[in-house]
């Protein structure tokens, strides 16, 4: 064919190619070769990397407009595939340990990770739900590979069967917005929209399907409810994916459909976005208070979190959206420690997941207390620390906007919750001290926890070339 | 014109009555023959539609494979159905104010469909001669070229669904005996044959 351009599609092509090579070896080589090859998956992703580097970022589109590589869409793929690096490398140790290397682990991974790669180059509608549910089903069979542990099947039967849910509501979102606008493609929806003779209440309900099924991604509340039982059932290092990488892909996603195909209808889906964040700010900050198992703490700090990150959708402006991408990607690498963290609470072998199990880390392990302590302090948001600033940018573009009173409540909602992040901190440090934990923190455990709380303390020296680069893709986006 | 309505609601009528009979028949197999009924009549609106292909897939993959695996797994199973049914009866009214309210909605939307101009020449069909084309001609022309980037990515849908089959049900039991074909080519008859010349009445 003509024209049939497909070098923006490299990275994603040399990963679905790579993948598909490591089931042929899985399939001759058994189980055993799962550490092999989840390094060697951590590899083709920095080769994906250095491909995705060389092509150029300036706005190509290609495949008749479904598949989009700009600035905006690169820089989400390069933190997308940091994400998954780090989830991979946590990983390699705790499958290795609990006796469910299975080699599917790491293709199921890269096929996730290609899926949302294609999530933030979506160019229309069909493409969007197809790259959507390509990141989804790996997702479900990845919540429930320790397949034989209950709690395992039951996350991913959850997840399997809202995320199903979700997927409806998405497609009837589409379905109405195609009949509205006779359109799937993003350009000509914008165009439409800038035609129309006023609204009719159908694309507005359109919009608001295609919204719920883009919350239930991001699990911001409403949509929530699936979030701690997934994030507890899961395996560790599955939960440190979810909590990392998907939401990143997920708001790429929202970002370019309001920001790009629906801005002209930024009146109505500012409202929904408004009540979304609020009401996640809101739950993550009480409803974690209760918690005493790490990873259901981890999961409502999670919906916390992107009930911050919606507050820059809602500024909607290229500041906004720029300190959304800047806040995701603060998230990711402090979570990131935090679970390098998590992932060695272990005693006689077995995974300790209660807060109360930290007692007194300060006393038999003192460098990972600090290290933690340091990223506590950066979730709850206190200066110098990265997480500040994440959130100091986001309250500073909606309130340029005048959305005051969405800042109080995520200023007085980050308070609420750095009551529990600071529970952590005085745990392991003034508590009487459990036993400790099992020794040998695995050598990339410590690089990760090492490289997370050097950006966290390093942040505020040498801010410049990644808050610019962020920027500079929200620009693209909304040019 | 009257024909076209007749089996309108012909097909309609049917529809909806077959679709109720699936979730209030008692019996599980009944619901399936049901839900065939449904499939059926449904391939019959996409065909007065003019998507004739439609109408044929949904005939040949629900009616020949999903609804006789649901037949398969409810004959199969020991799923006792009227205890999965025993609250369900509690969640009626929600049920119904959803239904209800789902209906409204799209009352409100149909009723005002037009939005922009622009919209029809948007809708415009992508092929070219809509009448001497078939469906199916149609589909064929711009799959595999226009649309190959989402047909692609349904296959690697399909190739993850395959893995995480596999990964979620697989397993290796030490415990059955299975065909090792390399073995059995290798074995010798003069390894494991022996002849004995048994005299009467001594034995072996």
């Amino acid at each position: 064919m003509i024209g049939f351009n497909i070098v923006p599609l490299l990275p994603e092509l040399f990963l679905t190619l790579t993948a598909m090579g490591f089931l042929i070896v899985g399939v001759s080589q058994g189980n055993r070769s799962t550490a092999v090859l989840t390094w060697t998956a951590c590899l083709a992703m920095v080769i994906a990397a250095i491909l995705l580097l060389q092509i150029s970022w300036e706005g190509q589109t290609i495949l008749n407009g479904m598949f989009v590589l700009d600035e905006f869409s690169g820089l989400f793929k390069l933190m997308i595939l940091i994400g998954l690096i780090i989830s991979l490398a946590l990983s390699v140790d705790y499958l290795k340990v609990e006796r469910m290397a299975r080699f599917e682990y790491p293709v199921l991974v890269m096929l996730a990770g290609v899926g949302m790669m294609l999530m933030v180059s979506a160019g229309n509608l069909l493409a969007l739900y197809m790259a959507l549910e390509l990141q989804s089903l790996s997702l479900y069979v990845l919540a429930g590979i320790h397949r034989n542990s209950p709690r395992s099947a039951e996350a991913a039967i959850k997840y399997f069967v809202l995320g199903a849910l979700s997927s409806g509501m998405l497609l009837f979102g589409i379905s109405l917005i195609y009949g509205f606008t006779g359109s799937i493609d993003f350009e000509v929806i914008r165009n439409t929209l800038d035609h129309a003779q006023g609204s009719t209440p159908g694309i507005t309900v359109g919009l608001a399907f295609l919204l719920a099924g883009l919350a239930f991604k991001i699990s911001a509340v409403p949509f929530h409810m699936w979030t701690p039982d997934v994030y507890q059932g899961a395996p560790a290092p599955v939960t440190a994916l979810f909590a990392m990488v998907p939401k990143i892909a997920a708001f790429g996603l929202m970002l370019r459909v309001l920001f790009y195909a629906f801005l002209p209808m930024s009146g109505e889906w500012m409202q929904i976005v408004y009540f979304l964040s609020a009401a996640s700010m809101i739950v993550g900050a009480f409803a974690a208070l209760a918690q005493d198992n790490i990873k259901r703490l981890i999961a409502y700090s999670s919906i916390g979190n992107m009930g911050y990150a919606l507050i820059g959708v809602v500024a909607g402006t290229p500041e906004g959206a720029g300190a959304v991408i800047l806040y995701l990607f603060i998230y990711m690498m402090m979570t990131a420690g935090v679970f390098s963290v998590i992932l060695c609470m272990r005693r006689q072998g077995l995974m300790a997941m209660q807060v109360s199990d930290l007692a007194g880390l300060s006393r038999h392990s003192p460098m990972m207390a600090y290290a933690m302590a340091a990223l506590m302090f950066s979730m709850s948001g206190i200066p110098p620390l990265a997480g500040f600033f994440g959130k100091f940018f986001i309250f500073l573009a909606a309130v340029e906007q005048g959305y005051i009173a969405l800042v109080i409540i995520g200023v007085l909602s980050s308070v609420v919750s750095a009551y529990y992040y600071l529970r952590i901190v005085k745990i392991m440090f003034f508590d009487e001290p459990a036993d400790p934990f099992d020794r040998g923190m695995t050598l990339e455990k410590r690089v990760i926890l090492f490289i997370s709380v050097i950006f966290v303390i390093g942040f505020i020296l040498k801010p410049n070339p990644i808050v610019d680069s962020a920027m500079a893709a929200a620009k693209a986006l909304l040019l | 014109m009257v024909v076209q309505a007749f089996a309108f609601y012909l097909f309609a009528g049917i529809l909806i009555l077959s679709a109720l009979m699936v979730i209030t028949a008692r019996n599980p197999v009944h619901s399936v023959l049901f839900l065939i009924l449904a499939f059926f009549n449904a391939a019959g609106l996409f065909i007065m539609l003019g998507a004739e292909f439609v109408g044929m897939i949904l005939v040949i993959v629900y009616v020949g494979a999903v609804a006789v695996l649901f037949l398969f797994v409810v004959m199969m199973l020991d799923i006792n159905f009227a205890e999965m049914r025993k609250g369900a009866k509690h969640y009626v009214p929600l049920g119904l104010a959803i239904g209800a309210l789902l209906l409204f909605e799209l009352y409100t939307l149909y009723g005002t469909w037009n939005m922009a101009e622009i919209t029809k020449t948007n809708r415009a069909a992508p092929v070219e001669s809509m009448e001497q084309l078939t469906n199916t001609e149609m589909l064929g022309s711009i799959l595999y070229t226009d649309y190959v980037y989402p047909f692609q990515l349904a296959g690697l849908i399909l190739l993850v669904a395959m893995i995480g089959a596999i990964v979620l049900t697989l397993r290796t039991r030490p415990d059955v005996r299975k065909q090792n074909i390399g073995d059995q080519v290798a074995r010798r008859a003069e390894d494991v044959l022996e002849i004995v010349k048994v005299t009467p009445g001594t034995g072996v």
